[in-house]
This record gives structure tokens, sequence and C-alpha cells, in this order.
């Protein structure tokens, strides 16, 4: 039964468009368009350049966090607030922790205030919201949770005698962490990744609330074929190319995990 | 020999005031293999992991050839750690875990897997470089392990609970794998365990370790036919505790009495001083069955009783002989030939248990 969404955006993805609506088809033009209209497939690599983008940032907040939780923080007790505090912010609604972006990084947010407090400028910039460093910044504070979670669960996972293992012999902090600790995370790494790339790739709210014009992600793209453009069979057509493009980064980060596994078990 | 490691008044406190580790101060001399034997607990892996550099003794220095390495982390250490659970590396070859220290201190890699090659020869491992730590037996694992810390030449070598993970047959044929093995290497071995049978096999000296204090320290010998505790006599093989009462006769000789028989110990090792309230303690297998009732041995002390119970374990038979203070006493008779249960005494059967009073240790109280 999940299924049939699906089913049923492929096949209008076929259909021909006919003013004002559609009729049932079996043509790739629509398929054509995408990748001849480079209105539409600059769309599709910006959303996967800004969904990378968004899978790196993430990875670069998450990792020590998740570090400090699993290895760093010796009270139980502290170590599950801690754990508590960084998944309960997906239960806010996403439009509301979306919004909070727009108001840090805007014209009288926190970022410009504290700015012109050390005076590093004089007056309010513009350069921080509605733009793409915005709207990465806003996807990897709301996925971050996505990312946290797999990497704790990988880092936890590693017997506390590997590290004293390889401190035994000889190897000091720095190159026990290169040669151990991260090694083993990243299956953890992978999984988040995969997570947030997905998640982020197909994302609505960010680049319509804080992206500005020019950050129109498929998404966006779709939801104006199904509406103000009503070319249905057009916005199936893109939804499925991002369903697709999703599907094959899930099978290899599937198939680069298997490989890995091996030597972990 | 040389001392190679000492350790003075070392202290170890954990959270909720336990005390792990209760002011210890021993040396170990270059060459040996000694062992921390004691109970769960008791502090002798605390101890193991302070020498090693993985816990910060409260107070107290472990020294190293004359060489204080209190506060040094373990990667400053010329000391080893063969982990309980092995510790290999699951993302790297035989040959990596193997050589992994050897690199970090900068060998270039042909140098390494030449020596690897050796030590892979040296543990009857041949061949095995690429062989990922998850393809292997458990015994595999374990000489592994061994190898990679043996390589880096250590002045000790720290082995925490090697055997508890191996069954039965494989510990033994291990044990004697790893006595060869220090024979040939020649470094002083320092190994902890709960298991006494190991400790005795395989140490020169024992160190019997309880509630984070130093029990009694010998070769296996001094702690099993002179215990100066009743921890210890207990602790290694069984004992048989036995309260007495003694005192001196007119001969000036040290008559035990217990219940109805009166035993000559005049030769027997005396822990502390004694008043007329003592325990004895002689161990089940120094007691034997006299035949007959009319067996006499002027060399032996004489204890009656009548049996309770008969177990019979292979090589020998236990016996739970009652005496007529109401206490028991643990005979074991050894077995050297095919069992033949009429000739051997059963269940409410009068005998008569002979021991040699040398055997016999007495403790206060």
């Amino acid at each position: 039964m999940l299924l049939v969404p699906y089913v049923i955006m492929l096949m209008i993805s076929f259909y021909t468009r006919e003013f004002p609506f559609h009729v049932p088809d079996f043509q790739f033009g629509n398929y054509l368009k995408l990748v001849e209209d480079p209105q539409y497939y600059l769309v599709i690599f910006r959303s996967l350049k800004i969904a990378f983008l968004v899978g790196v940032t993430a990875f670069v907040i998450s990792y020590p966090l998740s570090y400090c939780l699993a290895r760093k923080i010796k009270s139980n007790r502290v170590r599950l607030l801690l754990y508590v505090a960084t998944i309960v912010p997906l239960w806010v609604s996403y439009l509301l922790r979306a919004y909070t972006w727009k108001t840090i990084l805007g014209s009288e947010g926190i970022l410009n205030s504290f700015l012109m407090w050390t005076g590093i400028i004089q007056e309010p910039s513009t350069l921080f919201l509605y733009n793409q460093f915005a709207m990465v910044i806003t996807m990897a504070y709301i996925f971050t949770p996505f990312m946290v979670m797999p990497v704790y669960a990988s880092l936890e996972k590693i017997p506390p005698s590997l590290i004293e293992a390889s401190k035994d012999l000889g190897a000091g902090r720095i190159k026990t962490f290169l040669k151990i600790t991260l090694p083993l995370s990243m299956p953890g790494v992978l999984a988040g990744f995969t997570f947030t790339f997905c998640l982020s790739a197909g994302d609505f709210i960010s680049p319509a609330l804080v992206g500005g014009p020019y950050s129109n992600m498929v998404a966006n793209v779709v939801a104006t074929q199904f509406g103000i453009a009503m070319n249905w069979p057009l916005g199936s057509a893109l939804g499925m190319v991002l369903l697709f493009i999703v599907l094959a980064v899930i099978t290899l980060s599937d198939r680069l995990e298997r490989a890995g596994r091996i030597n972990l078990a | 020999m040389a001392t190679v490691l000492e350790l003075r008044n070392l202290t170890k406190k954990f959270a909720g005031d336990v005390t792990a580790v209760n002011n210890i101060s021993m040396s170990i001399e270059g060459g040996e293999f000694v062992t921390l034997l004691g109970a769960s607990g008791c502090g002798k892996t605390t101890m193991l992991r302070m020498i090693g550099g993985f816990e910060h003794p409260d107070a107290g220095s472990v020294v190293l050839d004359g060489v204080d390495i209190t506060d040094a982390p373990p990667y400053e250490r010329p000391v080893n750690m063969m982990f309980q659970d092995y510790a290999l590396f699951p993302h790297m070859t035989v040959e990596s875990n193997i050589g992994y220290g050897l690199r970090i201190s900068g060998i270039e890699s042909r140098q390494v897997q030449h020596e690897v090659d050796e030590m892979l020869e040296l543990i009857d491992l041949p061949g095995m470089q690429n062989r990922l730590p998850s393809e292997l037996s458990n015994g595999q694992q374990q000489r592994v392990a061994l190898a990679r810390a043996l390589i880096r030449k250590p002045k000790i070598l720290l082995l925490d609970e090697p055997m508890s993970a191996l069954d039965a047959k494989l510990r033994q044929s291990m044990q004697i794998e790893l006595l060869s093995l220090h024979k040939k290497i020649g470094i002083t071995f320092l190994m902890v365990t709960h298991d006494q049978t190991e400790a005795m096999v395989m140490s020169d000296r024992i160190t019997v370790i309880r509630d984070g204090a130093i029990e009694q320290i010998g070769t296996p010998t001094e702690l099993y036919d002179h215990p100066v505790t009743p921890y210890v006599a207990d602790f290694l093989g069984q004992s048989n505790m036995i309260p007495a009462v003694v005192q001196r006769s007119t001969a000036d000789r040290l008559i035990a009495k217990v219940g109805s028989n009166e035993l000559d110990v005049t030769n027997a090792t005396v822990i502390g001083t004694i008043d007329s309230n003592v325990t004895l303690c002689i161990r089940p297998e120094r007691i034997r069955l006299l035949e007959s009732s009319s067996e006499v041995d002027t060399s032996l002390e004489v204890i009656i009783g009548v049996v309770e119970q008969v177990l019979y374990s292979g090589n020998s038979l236990h016996f739970t002989i009652s005496l007529d203070n109401n206490q028991s006493i643990h005979v074991h008779h050894p077995l050297n030939t095919v069992f033949d249960s009429s000739s051997i005494a059963s269940i409410g059967d009068t005998v008569r248990c002979g021991v040699t009073s040398a055997t016999i240790s007495i403790f206060a109280g």
C-alpha cells in the first residue's frame, strides 16, 4: 500500500500535458524536458550539491558532539541528558525550527547584533540570510540528530580495550583516533551522511523560508508544477528523478556498509 | 637477577569509598614469571592496569628498572599488555595488528613485515598474515594478541586473565605453550588470574591478593605447603580446617586434641602464637586411609572416624568422614588401579586416617 502513491506518480510522469490538465499517455517527453531545459537540470544539480554540503556540515557539527557523548562524558546521567537534548528537537515542528534560523541570520538577528557589538561590522549584513549559505546552515542544524544518532551508536560500540591496546602499543591520542576510532566509526558516519543527504535533497521548507530567490530546490519546483503551473506530468517526472537518485545513493551506501562490515564482525 | 619492577605503597580508590588497592608494595625480578592471584574484585586487575598505565594510582609509585613511570601514559611505557578480550583491531589484518606497534614507532614497512613473519613462526601461525581477526579461532586470536605485545620487546609483559576465554583442554595446552614461550624469550611475565591451578603450574612466584592487600608471596610450593593464613590455605587447593585444642605434654611435645583423637603435632608448621584453641589445616590428599585396623605406622598420626559419603572422581575417591566431635573431614584417596568397590571402605564403616605431622599447619584461634 505504501507503493501506491509512487506508482501513481510514475504513471502520471508519462502523461502528456494538455492545457489546463493532462491526458493519459505513455511518452518520455517530460523526462526529455528535464534533461534539455537547464532550468530543470540545474535545479537537480543544485539540490544534490546542497544536500552534499549539508551532509558535510552536519558531519562537522555532529562528530565532535557524538565523540564527546560516547567517549568523554563519564556520568551516565549527563550523557543521557545531552543525548536526549540533541534528539528532542526533532519533535518540534520543522517549520518552527527553520524559522528560528530566519530570525538568527536576519538583519535584526542575533548574529548581526553580535558582530556589531564586537565591532567586526558597522551595520547589519544581509549576507547571511536568503541564500544557499542560510539553507545549508538551517538544514544542517535540523538534520544534526540524524547524524548524531548513528555516529554515536557506532562510536559507543567500540570496545574501550581497543583504544587502550592502541595506546599500549605506543600510539598517542591523535594517532589512536585516526587509526582506530575514526575508521571504526565510519559505518555510523556513512549511515548518518546518507540520511542527511537524502532528507536534504528533497527538502522544501528551508529553500522556501531562508533560501532566497535563487535557491530553488527540486521540491520547490515540483510544488510549483503541481500548483500554479498545473503541469502534473512534469512535476511527477521531476519527483521520480529525485526518487531514483535517492534510491541510488541509499543502495550505494548500503553496498559500502556491507563491504566494510565484513571487517568488523 | 636484577629487580625490574617495584611497586611502592601503591593505593587506588574508586568512587563510593572503595579501596581497590591498599598500600601494596612488592618487587619483581627480571625474567620471572609472577602471578597475581585472587578472587574477583580483589584488586589484582587494578594493580596490573596501574603498571600498564591505564589507571593512575592515588598514592604510591611504579618504578620500572629504576625509573619512576607512575605518571607516564601507556604509550610512553616499555611495558605491553595482553588484554583479556585480546583487543585485536577488527579492521586490520593479522600482519597489521602484530606490526601496529612497530609501525607507530616509525620502523619501515619491509622491516616490520620481516619481524612479523618471524613472530608468526614463533607462535606457530605461519602464513596467517592476511587473515582478519574475525576469521581466527579463539586460540589463534590469543596467540596473535600475544605476538602483538611481545614484538615490541617490552621489559614486562602483562597478561590479564589470558586463559579465561578458552575451554579447558585448550587452556591446558596454552599454559604449556605460554610457559615455553616465556623460557624461550626470557622477558618478565606478570599475569593476573583467579585460577589457582593455572597460577601454580605457570609461576615462579605467586602473590595472593585479598581485598586490595597481599596475603602471601612465595613460590607455588611455599604457598601450598606452608600457607601463612587460612585464606591462602583455602584458596590454593583444598584444605580441611579442623578446630582443635593444643597443649604441651610433659615431654615437651605439642599435642592437639581433635575430638577423642590425640595428634602429636610437634613437627607441624605453626603460624602465629597459639594458646589452647587452634585450627588445624590438613590437605585432603595428604591424609591416608589406613588399610586395616591393625596397620601401624609410627610416623603417622591417626584420626578415627566414620565414613559419611564416598564420591568417585575418576582418578580418586573423595571421602567425607565424620569425627566424634561432629566435625567432618575430606580425604582424597588416589586410585592407582582399577576401581574395586569391595576393597574400599563404604558408608558407615569406621576408618583410621593417617597423616604426618609435617603436613599439618596450625593457625592460631
